[in-house]
């Protein structure tokens, strides 16, 4: 049996794992263009704050790869033939397989504008993005961000630690308007004002200038011209369905698979990023751009490419990130509508959170701990806690668990509750149901 | 934890305790690495937590000092189990 694994991300990986936990002596060949391999993506934002270093952010050493037993192949895949059931590489070289799992991920969207060609316009997808802006900072003393979602902070964030006055571009007047509702926005905007940010709302990029090839300011459409040495953006993200599209595969937005996350050709999977999955908190197929889901796909993936047969039930999406040094947990369905800085989907973001159906809307806190619930007829559907984060855990396990709420559901929508102490007292009586006594 | 429990409903799913522990909770985890790079004695955190394992290791000092820096509340101290703790 030969596999073959297009991604070295943790969706391919998790596949390998899984191949060689039932099939220790089938070649397995992992191909990938990053000059890098496997490493955390999500890091990347913490190397860029200077939190840890580069070399920090690999997982997995030399004698792991070895473990796996597996063929590495550094190169672009630029066709797959499901006919042939083979791939080819960049070098012309053709590779048979038995199975294949595309686990190509995502590729951060265009920013469209002209001038994106010169030196200082960057984004931040792979480790190479991230050792050129920690380069060029050196050398930066202004920098615009244009765009939304988690990565456009992280962005800023990333830049201000390393002493870069940055002016923010927004379309609008809010930050993530359909995961984040306006108090929550409000309180990213004014922590991001008051690290020294310049907000610029309601500005959008008309041309980014240049000097001798360099990045020398923005013009904006309103006719103002911001300068800056280094333009950043994160407008969205597009799953890599390239392959899979050339090769007549189904795909929507992403790779559609089904419950196995076989694609609609016989022997061919896709997992993570790129992959479009039945979510049956919404009923329809969703992407993702979220670590824990790719990684679980793709070791569903490998179980099925191996033979055994295994179903993926995705699970409901959250993420724990900073937004301008709060901590802040999105759980299950918290928005709607769209977002105007970014196009579809961004980094740790999902398209379940702007799902909301109908449920009633219950907050409470003050300065910057904040906790929204979104309360549906006998669950909870999502929640954001921002600050504070003692119930970050409670939440995710009462969410994802589909915990019944009646009991403590009219304590929720009464006015003026204390709904973290609600939610507290709530835990100590189901904890039980998720850890030992 | 077993990885091959990683995808099992939370509900069945039992965490083996023992005093002084700390346990991750898998999901949450990007392997950034910062608990790593902050464990005063080079303790692997991260690994244990990539194969949802307790930090269960002789010369932990259970400092919390992964615990504190994790970014993410991966991690947590698990108190003395007297049920599940001796079951391995
Ligand atoms: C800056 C940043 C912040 C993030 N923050 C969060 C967060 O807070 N929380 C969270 O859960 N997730 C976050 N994510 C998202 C998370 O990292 C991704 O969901 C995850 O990495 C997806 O894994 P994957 O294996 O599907 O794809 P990737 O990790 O994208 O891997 C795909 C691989 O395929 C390779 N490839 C693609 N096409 C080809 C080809 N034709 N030939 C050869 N190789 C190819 C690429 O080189 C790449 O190595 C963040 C990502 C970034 C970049």
């Amino acid at each position: 049996m030969r596999y073959v694994i297009i991604g070295t991300g943790v969706a391919g990986i998790a596949a390998v794992e899984a191949i060689r936990s039932l099939d220790t002596s089938g070649e397995v060949f992992l191909i990938g263009d990053d000059p890098h391999a496997f490493y955390s993506r999500p890091g990347l934002a913490y190397y860029l704050s200077g939190e840890v270093p580069e070399k920090q952010l690999f997982p997995y050493s030399k004698h792991d790869y070895h473990h796996l037993n597996l063929h590495y192949v550094r190169e672009r895949v630029v066709s797959i033939s499901p006919e042939q059931s083979n791939v080819t590489l960049a070098s012309g070289q053709r590779l048979s397989y038995d199975r294949l799992l595309l686990a190509t991920g995502s590729q951060a969207a265009p920013l469209r504008v002209p001038g994106t060609d010169l030196e200082g316009v960057v984004k931040l997808d792979h480790l190479e993005d991230a050792r050129r802006i920690v380069k060029l900072a050196r050398r930066t003393r202004e920098a615009v961000v244009i765009g939304g979602g988690i990565t456009a902070l992280e962005l800023v964030e990333g830049l201000l630690a390393r002493k870069v006055h940055v002016h923010y571009f927004l379309r609008g007047d809010r930050y993530w308007r359909n995961v984040l509702d306006e108090e929550e926005s409000r309180i990213v905007l004014h922590r991001l004002h008051e690290d020294g940010v310049t907000l610029h709302f309601h500005t959008e990029a008309a041309e980014i200038l240049g000097k001798r090839g360099r990045v020398v300011g923005v013009r904006t459409k309103d006719g103002r011209v911001v300068k800056c040495q280094m333009v950043a953006f994160a407008v969205g993200i597009r799953p890599r369905i390239q392959l899979a599209q050339e090769a007549g595969l189904n795909v929507d937005r992403g790779i559609l698979v089904d419950e196995t996350l076989q694609t609609s050709a016989p022997g061919v999977y896709a997992a993570g990023d790129v992959a479009q999955v039945f979510d049956p908190l919404t009923g329809h197929a969703v992407l993702d751009s979220l670590w824990t889901p790719a990684r679980e796909q793709g070791y569903v993936a490998g179980l099925n490419m191996a033979g055994k047969r295994a179903a993926y039930l995705k699970a409901t999406p959250f993420n724990v990130t900073r937004l301008a040094g709060l901590t802040t947990t999105i759980i299950g369905t918290v928005g709607r509508g769209r977002d105007e800085d970014i196009a579809g989907i961004a980094r740790g973001d999902s398209e379940t959170w702007r799902e909301l159906p109908e449920a009633i809307v219950a907050q409470s806190g003050f300065d910057v701990n904040r906790l929204r619930l979104l309360v549906g007829e006998e669950r909870l559907l999502g929640a954001v806690v921002m600050g504070d984060q003692k119930l970050s855990l409670p939440l995710q396990k009462i969410i994802a668990g589909g915990v019944d709420i009646t009991p403590i559901r009219p304590k929720l929508l009464a006015r003026g509750v204390s709904l973290a102490e609600v939610v507290a007292d709530f835990w100590e009586q189901v904890r039980g149901q998720f850890y030992a006594a | 934890m077993a990885l091959k429990d990683f995808f099992r409903p939370e509900a069945i799913r039992r965490e083996v305790l023992s005093a002084g522990h700390v346990v991750p909770d898998s999901a949450r985890c990007v392997q950034c690495g910062i608990c790593s790079y902050n464990c005063p004695i080079g303790i692997d955190v991260r690994r244990h937590v990539w194969r949802g394992e307790a930090i269960k290791h002789s010369e932990c000092l259970t400092c919390g000092e992964c615990v504190a820096r994790c970014p993410r509340g991966v991690l947590r101290f698990a108190r003395t189990d007297l049920f599940v703790g001796r079951a391995k």
